[in-house]
């Protein structure tokens, strides 16, 4: 039996979950290619066009995959806590999957926290649907978890290393703020943090970092932030304040969280990093985005020659 | 004593004033000034660029009332984004160097006992019996006044000559300024329910039946939507609308699990803030044998555009059309007009094909 796994949004957060789980299953996975133009097409032509340009990039990744495989995995999330909700896009996504292709098969799994459904619940049912025992879909849960959490950790701890390196003698360091499916997507993000290596900077990322401290310390910017994914992305930034020369935030066009979220932290903390926002739409245009990132480095670049030479204090 | 504001929304500023002025007997409460062009255009000149209309409207009306002198705002909270404005906003008026108290109502402060505990810091003396009696009626004020615009929204099609519902609402908002407890408060309702339902009605042989569903602040804000209700009634529309504050306070919640069951086959899970209620007061009003439903939302309202592919589908199952519009800072009335003009014409050619 093979189950798709679309290569979109929450693909990036829980891979490594998804992939074991269903290997300790004993099904095969099938993953839809990297996005590539073709599949950003057929995701745009399948949707309303004011969807979010992620969720159009999660429809043509489902499109790829119907008639390729048994099931299609589409989960629904709806809240993680009473002050850990998502994007209401995440609340839909099965539904708005379910209604597009109509025909496609689906598996789903729900997280709500106000009905009391956790993850573990939404996998076992899922074991049930895949007709496998309780206690080897318990294990393949089990060990799928412990793999991402391992996962998770590995990542992190690379990203501290590269961060306690001794700022002079080491390239500037920039912080990608972006949800993990546009950082790691292969036509939004991942064309920037090549661009900013390039320009012999080192790209870290926001999503690699603990996740949990991270939602710590986004209360310190904005107490009032209730989506868990955008307090994980702003969380970073305190983080690694001290060790970062520059944050870039990268939205993809209208994101409803990051329009309020990315406005507040650039105004709150104005004083400490130079920062710059870059909005991706479906109008690829590389040319202006790299003049943007190019300029963006001139000015890491002039305030790192003016710290060496300590013609600035340090707080400016 | 402070100035206290808050934004207005549609006529729901008339119970809230009543409650803030009933709990904070010291201070003064002034509702931000009615929504027009300049609060729209003051709002988006500070806004964040893809921020939703109705972030740019309270935005706005905040400014407006800072003008004039406010220095307690009052901000709400919602299933969506909106639980965030009062944060955001909060950051950009200082930044325009206002000097102000925002009072968040969200998160934990949902609800009457959040609200009571925000003017207890304000300095509220009123004890809890006494505000538990003030939240009730201001609540009974919020049902009446729903149920009355219900009433004429349904039939504002039907009186002819028009102009006596209008006149008759704009009489009972004034009264209701009056009201200082549930007897006078029945006195007043029970005077103009009799008079607006007296009102004459003649009803025509032929009109169409449109429900509205969407968004609650474009469906409930007037200016939002560019007065649609109104047009809609001079094209000979009689209206069905679901959402008002009474509902989404209370009804809303307890009927949660069935609004949910209604929404089937459409609906496995809920679909966020509104998005569920318009899936199935659509699919109501399709089974209900409704000429068309016009859905309404700001650009950008995330749960909305969830539910329009599967409005898209009860409409193609229910053979029902549906006209959507996104509001933002540009649009313009002349562009929604035409539009509703062409969904008249349609709907009334489909119509008589089928009375052939």
């Amino acid at each position: 039996m093979t189950i798709g796994l679309p290569r979109a949004l929450l693909y990036y957060r829980y891979s490594h979950l998804w992939e074991n789980f269903f290997t300790g299953l004993g099904c095969d996975t099938l993953t839809s290619p990297e996005t590539n133009k073709a599949i950003v097409a057929e995701g745009a032509r399948c949707c309303a066009s004011e969807c979010c340009l992620p969720s159009k990039i999660y429809m043509g990744h489902v499109r790829w995959l119907t008639g390729k495989c048994d099931y299609i995995l589409v989960p629904r999330l709806e809240g993680f806590g009473p002050r850990d909700k998502v994007c209401v896009k995440f609340n839909a996504l099965y539904d708005i999957v379910r209604n597009t292709f109509k025909d496609a098969p689906l598996l789903d799994y729900d997280i709500d926290h106000k009905r009391g459904r956790g993850e573990l619940a939404g996998f076992l049912r899922m074991g049930a649907k895949l007709g496998r025992p309780f206690f080897k879909t318990l294990a393949a849960y089990n060990s799928a978890r412990g793999a991402r959490q391992a996962e998770e950790r590995l990542a992190a701890e690379r990203q501290d290393s590269l961060m306690r390196a001794r700022p002079e003698v080491t390239v500037p360091k920039v912080l990608i703020v972006s949800h993990p499916y546009n950082t790691h997507d292969n036509m939004l993000g991942r064309p920037i943090a090549e661009h900013i290596r390039r320009l012999g900077a080192q790209p870290v990322f926001a999503d690699q970092a603990s996740s949990a401290e991270c939602a710590r310390l986004a209360g310190e910017i904005s107490p009032s932030l209730y989506w868990t994914f955008n307090k994980e992305l702003v969380g970073a930034i305190k983080l690694y304040e001290k060790n970062i020369d520059g944050v870039v935030f990268v939205t993809a066009f209208p994101c409803g969280q990051d329009a309020l979220v990315n406005e507040l932290v650039m105004d709150k903390l104005k004083h400490s990093t130079p920062m710059i926002n870059i909005v991706l739409d479906e109008i690829w245009g590389d040319a202006g985005i790299q003049t943007r990132i190019e300029s963006f480095m001139d000015i890491i670049d002039a305030r790192r020659l003016k710290y060496e030479n300590n013609i600035i204090p340090a707080h400016g | 004593m402070r100035t206290i504001s808050f934004p207005r929304m549609a006529n729901y500023h008339v119970p809230i004033e009543f409650l803030l002025k009933s709990l904070l007997p010291g201070e003064r409460v002034l509702p931000a000034p009615p929504v027009t062009r300049k609060t729209l255009e003051l709002g988006s000149r500070y806004s964040p660029d893809f921020a939703c209309a109705p972030f740019k409207y309270t935005l706005g009306s905040f400014l407006e009332a800072l003008q004039e002198g406010a220095d307690v705002l009052v901000q709400t909270a919602g299933g969506c984004r909106l639980g965030y404005y009062s944060e955001v906003q909060r950051q950009i008026l200082w930044g325009l160097g206002y000097k102000f108290e925002l009072v968040n109502l969200g998160g934990n402060e949902f609800g009457p006992l959040g609200m009571y505990r925000a003017c207890k810091k304000l300095g509220c003396t009123v004890g809890y019996g006494r505000a538990a009696y003030y939240f009730a009626l201001a609540f009974r004020m919020t049902a009446i006044l729903d149920e009355l615009e219900g009433y004429i929204r349904e039939n504002l099609v039907f009186e002819r000559p028009p102009g006596r519902f209008e006149s008759l609402h704009g009489e009972f908002l004034n009264e209701l300024k009056n009201v200082t407890g549930f007897e006078s408060l029945r006195v007043i309702g029970g005077k103009y329910r009799r008079l607006i339902n007296s009102v004459e009605l003649t009803q025509p042989e032929e009109y169409l039946r449109v429900g509205l569903v969407g968004e609650l602040y474009s469906l409930m804000e007037p200016f939002c939507n560019f007065y649609m209700e109104k047009e809609l009634a001079k094209f000979n529309i009689a209206l069905k609308r679901l959402i008002n504050v009474t509902y989404l306070l209370f009804d809303k919640k307890r009927l949660a699990s069935r609004t949910l069951k209604e929404a089937r086959p459409f609906l496995k899970y809920e679909i966020g803030a509104d998005g569920t209620d318009s899936v199935a007061y659509m699919k109501l009003l399709a089974e209900r044998g409704y000429d068309g439903i016009i859905h309404l939302k700001p650009f950008g309202c995330t749960p909305e555009v969830n539910a329009m592919p599967i409005l898209q589908n009860i409409s193609a199952e229910y053979k029902i059309p549906v006209l959507y519009f996104s509001f933002d800072s540009q649009t313009s009335e002349t562009g929604i007009n035409t539009r509703l003009e062409a969904f008249r014409d349609m709907l009334e050619m489909r119509r008589k094909l089928r009375a052939k």
